[in-house]
């Protein structure tokens, strides 16, 4: 379970930035690249915070299942 | 659903504040049982999470003011500011906890007061880290050598007072360490708290406010509530920015906690 999981959010983070690959390719990316590209530094934030609540989230879980153990 | 809701916020103020015995109210609202307090609720951390993307997003997109020096650094308010706000009510929940120890005794409350303290330090050096790159381009002038920049920079009333208030803190944290019967720790290290807490205003509240200083908030009032300096539309994302930054600091310190008291029942057992 944990495996798939795993797998799943590294395949998740590759198709992530292929995406905005393909974004930019059409006038998707017009959005991307507007206002000094200011988008992407919010992206950028954004994808570190999502690392770091995701991390928090995990700890949360494993004090709550090492509680249920105890 | 509303009054739940309601019922729930207000009680999860008011437990961090004091932890009040909530089992005369929970015997109606199954899922409120009085061990299970704020820390294992998950809808603040939620809460927490959404005001911190509305943060970013927000934060980097909205029309600031264009100010004299500051232009798009201002920025920077909704992300330094939040750090020694979110420092200051950190550690003013440690000291309710070590008052609260105490009273009681129980050093359920020490274990609390520390961990507040310890991540309420961390908040202060993220605030002076990030306050370090934001003068660095603001205060600090290109065209003089650095080591004169430095030379203004260093006597900063405000960047001095912080750091003797940190200081105070991490002499907290290593007196507490150097005790090692239980009681005795917990009892020195609380009385302890209140006057580093004491120590908090004259160093980064009132001596800075007097002295003349190139930091915000000098002789003028207050840095952040200042009306000059803040528009209507950065309130909007500053006070979210506020409460999500410090919802995200108690939320590690929970799970500092949870940690703590499940080592102390381990060694009990």
């Amino acid at each position: 379970m944990r495996k798939i999981c795993r797998l799943l959010a590294l395949l998740s983070m590759l198709l992530s930035s292929t995406l905005l690959h393909a974004q930019g390719d059409n006038n998707m990316g017009d959005t991307m690249r507007s206002n000094g590209r200011i988008y992407v530094v919010i992206t950028v934030i954004l994808v570190i915070l999502a690392g770091l609540f995701l991390y928090l989230i995990r700890l949360d879980r494993k004090m709550s299942k090492l509680e249920k153990n105890n | 659903m509303g009054f739940r809701s309601a019922c729930g916020g207000s009680k999860f103020v008011l437990s961090l504040l004091f932890e009040f015995d909530f089992r005369f109210l929970c015997k109606n609202f199954p899922g409120m049982t009085p061990t299970k307090n704020y820390m294992y609720k998950s809808w603040w951390k939620i809460l927490s999470v959404v005001l911190l993307i509305y943060t970013v997003v927000a934060g980097l997109l909205i029309k600031v003011p264009d100010l004299p020096a500051l232009e798009e650094t201002v920025r920077n308010l909704f992300f330094h500011v939040c750090m020694w706000f979110g420092m200051m009510i950190l550690f003013t929940v440690s000291v309710i906890n070590s008052i609260r120890y105490l009273r009681t005794f129980n050093l359920r409350y020490d274990i609390y007061a520390r961990h507040y303290a310890t991540v309420g330090i961390v908040m202060g050096l993220l605030g002076y880290a990030t306050g370090t790159v934001w003068m660095s381009y603001t205060w600090a002038d290109p065209n003089n050598p650095a080591t004169a920049s430095f030379g203004t920079i260093a006597r900063e009333p405000k960047l001095i007072g912080a750091a003797i208030a940190l200081l105070i803190y991490f002499a907290y944290l290593v007196l507490r360490d150097s005790i090692n019967d239980m009681d005795k720790k917990a009892r020195i290290s609380a009385v302890y708290n209140i006057f580093a807490y004491a120590m908090l205003f004259p160093s980064i509240w009132i001596v800075p406010r007097i002295l003349p200083s190139l930091h915000p908030g000098g002789s003028e009032g207050n840095p952040a509530m200042n009306f000059k300096d803040m528009d209507s539309n950065m309130r909007l994302v500053f006070y979210p920015a506020v409460i999500g930054w410090t919802l995200l600091g108690v939320w590690i310190t929970t799970l500092k906690i949870r940690l703590s008291l499940l080592k102390e029942k381990q060694m009990v057992q």
